[in-house]
């Protein structure tokens, strides 16, 4: 299937690879992550803050839900306010559900909800609820109300599922501040898209430094997979 | 204006009977009765009972050695209370607002509507012919304060009117000290001072008299506070009484109900009649409760709490949807009932709103709403600043959409970790020495290098919170070799006195 694929094709998708701001009009990324970390949460709420950053209306001040199961509150425990994006402090609903399958209700109901700025989801594992079709049920809500979500998936296999990007991430060490070497920096993560509709997979450091989200290529792509996602829908595996 | 029913109970009792005065059963010997603990007493006696020397307060017994053809009925004070507060809301023909004085009075505030009736001796007039109608013995009296209107409905002359231009000591002077709405005790206080006019009140010294009932804070207990509140020199706030009406839909069905379905398809019709009901009330619904009757004598009820006023038919009808999955029918439901025990104005909007939420999505207070009726309440959350430098103490889990409290901005230049652990996890900590910087540690079965570290931030323990022998924490920023970010804390030091070697923590995760 790749060898019939035209050049110019291959080329227009070289010139659409991913950088920070160039999403989707309403984003559904899905984030793997491992639990010993928060970069999963970090890295969503990094997307977020860049999109509401390059938003031309204003500074979006509705809230935003973040839905935790019981095993991702167990593994990586709540949000903590003070911790939090100076900008999104203030705004968090936070659902803490029991069971997979409740928080995916309250995602959906999340989603169609109009007063809601984005939402995060964090689900620990590979549940039996979460498949394909409750991604795929996200994935429309996502479309048809326009709420972008960023889904967390904790200590999860790349499942199937139907987000326009999905990520794999992990940290990175920072970079050394300039007034005490010794202490950690400003967060850096190690972030792998290998399934996106619109990009071809790459590895980017990711940073936010403040003012923006910044981008740096770590390594070449790797062009073992990228012939693959010319055919690949919604729908395929990752 | 003070309304005294001199014999409500008794009228009461006729009105229920349907006698009229000396009719009947009135006619003979006949008594209300009340239980005490010390046997029955008589509450109230009629005229016939008067003659024959039977006195109110008496007991039952003594009573019928004095006549021994006294008949009794049990009293009923609490149908007497309710019978008043309906009295009350129907004196409020006379004035915009009445509050009731128990056991057997009413106030009605007729300032600026006695014109209404032609003056104030004329309002009276019309209060004692429509009194008299309802066959209820009253003793009316109109004066500027409430305590002056009452001293007068009870010992003053019958429809006396005390006109804002009197001076209330002089024209109240004959009144006996019970008119100042005392009790016994005092009463009998004040009677062994020698004082038992009103007008004698004021020839003792003010301060002698406040010396004496300085430790007599409650008003029925103090003479001077009511002689006060009788001038207008003290005021004296009431709670009026006000007419409020739930608003209520029912269905009586005549096929008793057995199934789920059936079930919905009257709840959504209740739901919208209450809609209706709401709507021409420009009112929304802020706590519903559905009665459901069975036929074998079972009542189930079930409530919801949204938490924004609604009137959505739609939207109640999913919220008592989510509740109905455990009825159990039995041989069928027979009649439900949906009534709004608690609303609150809302203003008139576009309807429509479930086709609305399919275009354009819910509404904030009805998405959380849903959450809040599958998931509890409890889950439903939002973080709020709290006063205190502990960190798990620094915030705390609200409801949402309750108002945000006011709270001093955090200090930005301590770096908080993105999540907090529900509980601190302990952790085997290698370090260089005992209080310095951490070198390596195990966290659920495995090692991290910490590479790079800052600290420690001493957080001291919340002494007027915590018993003594709480430890203070160290945190540590730190990031292991991967760039995995932390915040850990030492658990007190070494040689503090307050336990044996400090223990290390994890409580953060660091994005």
């Amino acid at each position: 299937m790749s060898d019939s694929l035209p050049v110019q094709a291959l080329s227009a998708m070289h010139a659409a690879e991913w950088r920070p701001g160039l999403d989707d009009p309403v984003p559904h990324g899905e984030v793997f992550a491992s639990s010993r970390e928060a970069s999963g949460a970090a890295v969503a709420l990094a997307f977020a803050l860049d999109r509401m950053r390059l938003a031309q209306d204003g500074v979006d001040q509705r809230p935003w839900l973040w839905v935790q199961d019981a095993g991702a509150r167990r593994l990586t425990g709540r949000p903590y306010r003070p911790g939090l994006p100076r900008a999104f402090r203030h705004r968090l609903i936070h659902v803490s559900a029991k069971t997979p399958e409740d928080a995916l209700f309250a995602l959906e109901e999340g989603l169609r909800c109009r007063d809601l700025a984005f939402v995060i989801g964090e689900i620990a594992g590979n549940p039996r609820a979460l498949g394909l079709t409750a991604s795929r049920r996200l994935g429309l809500a996502v479309e048809r109300h326009g709420v972008p979500l960023w889904l967390i998936r904790l200590d999860a296999k790349h499942d199937l599922g139907s987000a326009r990007l999905r990520w794999d991430v992990e940290a990175e060490p920072s970079p050394r501040p300039r007034w005490n070497a010794e202490a950690p920096g400003i967060a850096s993560w190690r972030a792998e898209l290998f399934r996106a509709r619109r990009h071809p997979p790459g590895k980017w450091i990711l940073r936010d430094d403040g003012s923006s989200l910044t981008a740096a290529v770590r390594g070449a792509p790797d062009h073992g997979d990228m012939v693959h996602p010319a055919g690949a829908g919604p729908l395929a595996a990752g | 204006m003070a309304i005294w029913f001199t014999r409500l109970a008794l009228d009461r009792w006729r009105l229920a009977e349907g006698l009229r005065e000396g009719e009947g059963a009135d006619a003979a010997p006949l008594a209300l009765i009340a239980e005490t603990a010390h046997g029955p007493r008589i509450a109230a006696v009629n005229r016939a009972g008067l003659a024959a020397g039977v006195r109110s307060g008496a007991m039952l017994a003594d009573s019928r050695a004095l006549c021994p053809s006294l008949a009794v009925v049990p009293a009923d004070e609490s149908g007497d209370c309710v019978f008043l507060e309906g009295l009350a809301l129907w004196a409020q023909r006379w004035g915009p607002w009445s509050t009731m004085d128990l056991p057997n009075g009413l106030f009605v505030d007729v300032t600026g509507a006695a014109h209404l009736f032609g003056g104030e001796a004329e309002l009276i007039a019309d209060a004692g012919a429509a009194l008299a109608r309802r066959r209820l013995a009253a003793r009316i009296a109109v004066a500027p304060t409430a305590g002056a209107a009452w001293a007068l409905s009870h010992y003053g002359p019958d429809a006396s009117i005390l006109s804002s231009r009197d001076d209330p000591l002089r024209s109240l002077a004959d009144l006996p000290v019970a008119a100042l709405r005392i009790d016994d005790a005092t009463i009998l206080l004040l009677r062994r001072l020698g004082l038992k006019r009103l007008g004698e009140l004021g020839g003792v010294g003010r301060d002698a008299l406040a010396r004496r009932f300085r430790k007599l804070g409650m008003p029925q207990a103090n003479p001077l506070v009511r002689l006060d509140q009788l001038l207008g020199r003290v005021s004296e706030p009431l709670l009026p009484v006000f007419a409020a009406q739930a608003p209520l839909a029912q269905r009586i069905l005549a096929e008793p109900v057995r199934h789920r379905e059936l079930l919905d398809r009257v709840v959504a019709d209740l739901a919208a009649d209450m809609a209706r009901l709401l709507e021409a009330g420009g009112q929304g619904a802020r706590r519903l409760e559905l009665g459901m009757w069975k036929v074998d004598g079972e009542v189930a009820m079930r409530h919801v709490e949204p938490a924004a006023p609604t009137r959505d038919a739609a939207h109640v009808f999913r919220l008592f949807a989510e509740k109905l999955g455990d009825i159990d029918a039995g041989f069928g439901i027979e009649a439900m009932r949906l009534r709004a025990s608690w609303t609150e104005p809302l203003a008139l909007t576009q309807g429509d709103i479930e086709t609305a939420a399919e275009d354009r999505g819910t509404s904030l207070a009805a998405c959380i709403d849903r959450l809040a009726v599958r998931l509890g309440a409890e889950a439903v959350r939002c973080p709020d600043p709290c006063a205190s430098y502990i960190p798990e103490r620094a915030q705390r889990w609200q409801p949402p959409l309750a108002p945000q409290p006011a709270s001093q901005e955090e200090l930005a230049f301590h770096a908080r970790p993105l999540k907090l652990l529900d509980r601190p996890e302990q952790i085997a900590v290698i370090y260089e020495s005992p209080d310095g910087l951490p070198r390596r540690f195990r966290w659920r079965g495995a090692v991290h290098d910490v590479a790079r570290s800052e600290g420690p931030e001493r957080i001291a323990p919340e002494w007027w919170r915590e018993r003594s022998t709480v430890r203070l924490r160290d945190y540590y920023r730190v990031e292991d070799q991967e760039g995995r970010r932390y915040w850990i804390y030492r658990a007190g030091l070494v040689g503090d006195g307050r336990g044996g070697e400090p223990a290390w923590f994890l409580q953060g995760l660091n994005g």
